[in-house]
């Protein structure tokens, strides 16, 4: 569980976070802080099923589900074996 | 009542002369948008009326009436002066929805310079072509964005301010670089408004098209007649409504509307800089009050996906009126928005060129779900033969949107592009490139755009951009993109591609390229899905055939495939 959330909150630092003086954490707002857009949501969900080898179906995935790691991290264990 | 009235009436006595008579404008005098839309409104008695609250991440608020936008964009103006620009000198606005985007607008107006301003979620190859393209002084910034300018500032000569408004001093500046804070800058003593005129350059925004590089969009000031009677008329702004423009004014709603319209009316109006969520925005509208709505089809769709329960936790009673624009409304979003919030949002057809509103729906009018309404008096309208360019009688017959020119707002050229500029006029008419059809009553109804130009989520996304940026990608042979259907966005990036020896399909592959178009480009432009086939379909000349493409998306008829080298 740890595990994944490291790998989640390097994979957003990695590649959405343009300031690099902001601390993210598991908790920060993603999308509703502007961080993620709604367009780039979409290659983050490709990055969780191509890590996971899992399919999150899009009803699934909204905005309230992807904006935090913490909240990632409870809708990928739904889908994880 | 509302502002206009009878839409019967106003178009029989119709007369742009009656927006310059309420702005106090005469044909010769100066005309500075900067100076109307700040000191103007505190000349008239609202210095202490609230101009502009905004609020960023966790509810944190900052506000500002019309006499500190006024000395603010002083503040910006007199500073930018000082580095030695001047009037019809290019400054780049590449900021978040932050106060210094909104005040710093109208600082860059008043000093005569020309505002550019630009999406902050641009990629630094997007910022680089836009600002190669118009030759930039200076780029206003953030600390946030400014390694996307770092990573162009070799190839940028002309760039010689990077101008940094929220500098914590933590980290060094870098080569041009320099900091400006808005709220500790001194008040200049003796400022003076450059003396622009009805057609001085005001504001160059960007749009795409199908093929080449994009396009510089020319405003002058005189725009302003058109954006304050088209505000005061279709938006029907009064004196102590709560204004709310979702859009971003990285595009040109987010200054025609979410900046000129509302403040040339002494209006207040709400900025909510933070990401999408349905609840966050029903609790902007429930904390302000907000009054006047004018959002966009896809954040409409987003919030009905969103459901309806979540509307139930807010109080919305404040809401009075709403609009629509960037792409066609769909008739359930019109009639779910009367249902749920007991207005229906009223779409108005525009676009960067026209540099306000032409075709609408307008107060009291018989709303057509669907429709775009009818043109704004002044704007003579039509659609056109796709050949011959001329008026087509009959109704319900699909044709090329037309108008007259000769409107304040309109585009006077694409930036160092004429050529361009002179193929949008056909037969007398302004093409904007979308095909309709009139019905009975004169209602307009959008059928598509006449090219391959993508409009995802209200944006205009060049194919031609993305398959350039795609075959920068080492594992990329060949590529074309076209559009998909989307239920939220209307459209999406789809890219077809052909890899180079040596790579093979596979998920992190894909999750690559669409990364690196994200980051190059934007994340418009990211292809959502991306389809490796074998070779793409071309004309015996070469030419990828994105018609096939485009209609085996849309489940068209391929129509005629004689000129196809794979053609059987």
């Amino acid at each position: 569980m740890e595990e994944m959330k490291d790998v989640v909150l390097e994979y957003v630092i990695e590649e959405y976070l343009e300031d690099e003086d902001e601390e993210l954490t598991y908790d920060t707002p993603l999308i509703s802080g502007g961080i993620v857009d709604s367009f780039s949501m979409v290659s983050l969900k490709r990055f969780l099923e191509a890590k996971y080898k899992i399919s999150i179906p899009d009803e699934k995935a909204s905005p309230e589900a992807f904006d935090s790691v913490n909240k990632i991290v409870e809708l990928v264990k739904e889908f994880v074996g | 009542m509302s502002h206009i009235g009878s839409y019967e009436e106003r178009i029989k006595n119709f007369s742009w002369s009656i927006s310059e008579k309420e702005l106090g404008y005469k044909d010769g005098d100066d005309l500075n948008i900067g100076w109307y839309c700040s000191d103007r409104i505190c000349e008239m008695g609202k210095a202490d009326k609230l101009a502009l609250i905004w609020e960023g991440l966790g509810g944190v608020e900052k506000k500002y009436t019309f006499d500190d936008v006024r000395i603010n964009s002083n503040k910006i103006g007199s500073f930018l002066q000082s580095l030695g620009i001047k009037n019809e000198d290019r400054v780049c606005l590449f900021m978040d929805k932050i106060p210094e985007l909104y005040i710093g607008f109208l600082g860059v107006l008043k000093i005569g310079a020309i505002a550019q301003p630009l999406f902050s979620a641009f990629g630094e190859e997007s910022l680089h072509v836009r600002l190669d393209n118009a030759e930039t002084t200076a780029i206003l910034t953030q600390r946030k964005h400014v390694g996307k300018v770092r990573k162009i500032i070799e190839k940028s000569p002309y760039l010689k301010h990077i101008i940094i408004v929220d500098h914590d001093g933590k980290k060094p500046l870098k080569e041009r670089e320099l900091t400006f804070d808005m709220e500790t800058y001194k008040e200049p003593e003796d400022f003076k408004i450059f003396p622009t005129k009805a057609e001085s350059s005001s504001v160059l925004h960007y749009t795409s098209g199908t093929t080449g590089q994009p396009k510089g969009v020319k405003h002058v000031h005189y725009s302003l007649i058109s954006q304050y009677l088209t505000t005061k008329w279709v938006l029907d702004l009064q004196e102590d409504d709560i204004y709310w423009c979702t859009a971003d004014p990285g595009w040109v709603t987010g200054t025609s509307y979410g900046i000129i319209g509302p403040w040339s009316m002494g209006v207040t109006q709400c900025v909510l800089d933070t990401g999408f969520s349905a609840s966050s925005w029903y609790n902007f509208i429930r904390k302000h009050k907000i009054t006047m709505w004018y959002s966009a089809p896809t954040a409409i769709r987003s919030l009905m996906k969103a459901g309806d329960d979540v509307i139930k936790e807010y109080d919305l009673s404040s809401l009075r009126h709403l609009a629509s624009v960037g792409e066609p409304l769909n008739a359930e979003a019109v009639i779910w928005s009367g249902k749920v919030f007991g207005h229906e949002f009223l779409d108005t057809y525009w676009q960067t060129e026209t540099g306000s509103m032409m075709l609408t729906n307008f107060p009291d009018m018989k709303i057509k779900p669907g429709s775009m309404g009818k043109p704004f008096p002044g704007i003579t309208a039509a659609i056109v033969d796709s050949k011959t360019f001329e008026p087509i009688t009959d109704t319900g017959k699909i044709g090329l949107i037309g108008f007259k020119p000769g409107w304040p707002a309109m585009m006077r050229t694409y930036w160092n592009n004429e050529e361009t500029y002179k193929t949008k006029f056909k037969n007398g008419w302004y093409l904007p490139g979308d095909r309709s059809t009139i019905d009975k009553d004169g209602y307009f109804w959008f059928v598509g755009r006449d090219d391959d130009v993508i409009n995802t989520g209200g944006h205009l996304v060049s194919p031609f951009e993305v398959e350039s940026a795609l075959l920068e990608h080492e594992a990329i042979a060949e590529s074309a993109v076209v559009a998909k259907p989307d239920e939220v966005n209307m459209e999406v990036v789809k890219a077809f591609v052909t890899l180079n020896p040596g790579y093979e399909i596979d998920d992190m592959l894909e999750l690559n390229i669409m990364n690196f178009i994200r980051k190059k480009l934007s994340p418009l432009a990211m292809p959502q899905e991306i389809e490796y086939i074998d070779s793409l379909p071309k004309t015996r000349s070469g030419k990828i055939m994105r018609r096939l493409l485009h209609a085996k998306e849309w489940g068209e008829d391929i129509g005629d495939t004689s000129g196809l080298d794979d053609d059987e």
